[in-house]
């Protein structure tokens, strides 16, 4: 998601150019379309060698048919979570199956990878995660990725009366079903809202604002005690966009939300929830409550500065903790905060955006997609869940997924305790999974909002334009929800 | 007779040395620029080998999409100041650096300490985009933690409230990456001037000098047109330059890819990327590739014609 610091693209570091990368992604399709078969109506990615080991025996606990002792190739996006996890992951999975994993842990996930789906050689397993993933949406569409339906039909490694499906939270499913089919396994659970610092509050005397207006309460008050009210990565409008979608959701109620991913020609204009979210966070500017110079700064420039008080609020999902382990100071006490409610709000304040992050997926061509099949089932077992706990400090999509005996930081636990108080009251957005280009174009307006180059109504008018547009994706159809 | 036979000889040997190089270069550099053509006839998702002829359909929308429109203006204005303001520059400087200094019996000389002007100047140019890119963030960076706004803020021209957001400004951010490409590239094209004008014989300089020439006499009558072969490459160099930017502005500027404030930094390569690898529209990325390329051609070729002078010989 989010937790990257390599947003961009870098051309002289290591790794290939883009010059090279688009010659070399053309040279690979040289191989893949032998003759000048390009003009032909469909010319299929020449003939994948079957290469690695042949297919093991399939049994009641090898339900995918995992050949012993052959080649694991795992590739993960190295961002906010490390890839620690995965590399305990991986020697379980070598010490159990007798395989020799090759693992590798990158920010560059397109660049690496583009070649080898080009090329029909993918790795095996893939957390396609990070500034530079491959969207899943254009991956699904390609024909790449290996129906996971399989993994969720298996028996679980805890309790082999039961299927991996029941074990896992709700949304799951649904978050990684790109028309009609499972295919990525959003495995981190994320909670989205804002956050403080409870040292600092504690010691200011604010408490946690509930409603809007109490939250430009506090926000006027840090203001007067000289630091920022609201800061907010504003390189990357990606978070205030989750601010200004909750009070959308919240305000107009989970078919406001709906409207927005099955765009609907009112999900922005003419829906009166939408233009109060976004005048409610414009309120914040015009208020001069903002933080000074938040619109131009980098995520990690922004959070730090929060790590050092000269902010109040901050909006980020549940990573941040994990990301921010380095500058946050020891007695900060991080909290998480559900985003405030509106007057009149359809859903409580206790309702929170929560989803799963990082999708895992496994290519349709990969050397040993029986092997990836069973690296997933093993991920939703509690025993790789508590790993990833202790590792990375997040949560996963396993049900009760951590070991009670495990310790957590305290943002993770206040995440864990909001996640209890809101119970069934969780929704999710799917339109930046389903339509990126409406996303940027969103995410645009809301930096021009931010800096006060654009009013609320005009906000409104640019939100429903990338709607619309977006309507005439011929994907449009399959990807709706109800 | 004998003289046909050994002409033919020798242009066998010399087709035996480069018939290898040039077999790598047709399949490694002409051919996927053929391939890239290809592509951009088709709606190629970039992701998959799989896709279909659409014609000139992405052509057609090239030409109706402002994003890339505005991104080819931001490269045209690139394109023009680029190159004037790092030639005029760099020559302004080489000239003092070699033949600005007055004292001296022989007349022609840099101003005093010109070696390790020399040094300090091409010093940025030993340093990579990557590394520019994360030093002029912290130059441009919006809050007072930048360099910047920390100097104007205790100049007191700046609002510690509100600091100048460089980089997240409409009217701005463009003059912002110029500055550091002209930064970066002074440098180089200082030393390529010097080089070029330590060739020069120091007889017309004296000659010149003799005659009563000033400095400024001297540079435009004397050194200008005998180092006008190395402008002219020096401006095709920096238009190519200019028509990239890629670099800097994806990793400086906000959005994907860059381009950021709204597209007010946009050029055709960040332009391209985005299409290319994140909305999954790589045969429209290529139709960008393809009209990048005619125009870098279209541009080097007038760029030669127009600045073609009389060589002079010395």
């Amino acid at each position: 998601m989010g937790s990257t610091s390599a947003h961009g693209e870098n051309s002289t570091g290591e790794g290939l150019g883009r010059r090279d990368l688009i010659k070399r992604s053309a040279a690979l399709g040289l191989i893949a379309v032998p003759t000048m078969s390009f003009l032909s109506a469909c010319a299929s990615g020449g003939d994948t060698t079957t290469k690695g080991p042949a297919k093991g025996a399939v049994s009641k606990d090898n339900p995918f048919g995992v050949p012993k002792g052959g080649k694991m190739d795992v590739v993960v996006f190295k961002g906010g979570f490390g890839d620690d996890y995965a590399k305990a992951w991986e020697a379980a999975f070598d010490k159990k199956w007798g395989t020799t994993s090759s693992h590798l842990g990158t920010q560059e996930i397109t660049g690496k990878l583009q070649p080898r789906f080009n090329g029909g050689n993918p790795p095996d397993v893939i957390d396609d995660s990070g500034a530079q993933q491959i969207k899943v949406d254009v991956l699904a569409k390609g024909g790449q990725l290996a129906d996971l339906t399989q993994v969720l039909d298996a028996p679980s490694l805890d309790d082999p009366s039961k299927k991996v499906r029941d074990m896992l939270i709700p949304g799951t499913v649904e978050q990684g079903t790109q028309g009609g089919k499972f295919v990525a396994l959003y495995y981190v659970y994320t909670v989205f809202g804002f956050w403080y610092s409870g040292k600092l509050f504690k010691e200011k005397g604010w408490s946690e604002p509930k409603t809007w207006d109490e939250f430009l309460a506090v926000c006027t008050k840090a203001k007067e005690a000289g630091i920022g009210g609201l800061a907010h990565q504003g390189k990357y409008p990606y978070y205030i966009n989750v601010v200004i979608m909750d009070l959308i959701a919240k305000k107009g109620g989970l078919d406001a939300m709906k409207a927005i991913d099955n765009l609907e020609p009112n999900a922005f204009e003419g829906n009166p929830a939408a233009l109060a979210a976004v005048e409610a966070v414009y309120e914040v500017v015009e208020k001069g409550l903002l933080m000074p110079g938040t619109n131009g700064l980098t995520h990690t420039e922004s959070q730090t500065a929060w790590n050092q008080y000269k902010a109040a609020f901050i909006p980020s999902g549940s990573w941040l903790e994990n990301e921010q382990l380095k500058q946050t100071p020891e007695d900060f006490d991080m909290k998480f905060l559900p985003v405030p409610v509106l007057a009149d709000s359809k859903l409580p304040f206790e309702a929170i955006r929560a989803g799963a992050g990082e999708p895992f997926i496994v290519p349709e061509k990969a050397a040993n997609k029986a092997g990836g099949l069973e690296f997933l089932r093993s991920m939703l077992s509690r025993e790789w869940s508590t790993t990833f706990a202790q590792q990375a400090n997040s949560l996963t999509v396993v049900k009760d997924g951590v070991d009670p005996g495990v310790k957590l930081r305290p943002g993770t636990q206040s995440a864990v305790a909001a996640v209890k108080a809101a119970g069934t009251n969780t929704f999710n957005y799917l339109y930046p999974d389903w339509y990126s280009e409406m996303d940027t174009e969103i995410q645009n307006a809301s930096n021009e909002l931010m800096a006060q180059r654009i009013q609320p109504k005009e906000w409104i008018k640019r939100a429903q334009a990338a709607v619309d547009k977006a309507a005439k994706d011929p994907n449009a159809k399959n990807n709706r929800r109800s | 007779m004998s003289h046909v036979a050994r002409g033919t000889g020798r242009g066998g040997f010399i087709t035996g040395f480069l018939i290898l190089p040039l077999a790598l270069y047709l399949t490694f550099v002409i051919w996927p620029y053929i391939q890239t053509f290809g592509y951009s006839f088709t709606n190629w998702s970039g992701q998959s080998p799989t896709f279909r002829f659409v014609g000139l359909d992405n052509y057609a929308a090239l030409m109706k999409d402002e994003v890339f429109r505005g991104a080819l203006w931001h490269n045209l204005l690139l394109l023009v100041f680029v190159p004037v303001i790092t030639i005029l520059l760099a020559l302004f400087f080489a000239f003092m650096v070699n033949a600005g200094g007055r004292s001296g019996a022989g007349g022609v000389r840099g101003v005093r300490g010109s070696g390790l002007y020399k040094i300090v100047y091409f010093f940025p140019q030993v340093l990579s985009l990557a590394i520019l890119a994360v030093l002029f963030g912290a130059v441009y960076r919006s809050d007072a933690g930048g360099l910047l706004n920390g100097f104007l803020t205790r100049l007191g021209l700046v609002d510690p409230a509100h600091p100048v957001e460089w980089l997240n400004e409409p009217n701005l951010v463009l003059w912002c990456l110029l500055m550091v490409v002209v930064w970066h590239g002074v440098g180089f094209y200082l030393v390529l001037f010097s080089a070029a004008m330590q060739s020069i014989p120091k007889d017309i300089y004296e000659a010149a000098l003799l005659d009563g020439a000033g400095r400024a006499q001297t540079f435009f009558k004397v050194t200008l047109p005998l180092l006008w072969d190395s402008v002219q490459t020096s401006a095709v160099y920096l238009g190519i330059a200019a028509m990239d930017m890629f670099v800097l502005v994806s990793t400086m500027t906000s959005g994907q890819f860059g381009g950021g404030p709204d597209h007010h930094s946009e050029v055709m390569a960040t332009v391209l990327m985005r299409n290319f690898l994140y909305f999954g529209k790589s045969g429209y990325a290529c139709a960008m590739g393809v009209v990048m390329l005619v125009l870098t051609m279209i541009l080097s070729i007038v760029t030669l014609r127009a600045t073609r002078r009389e060589r002079i010989e010395f």
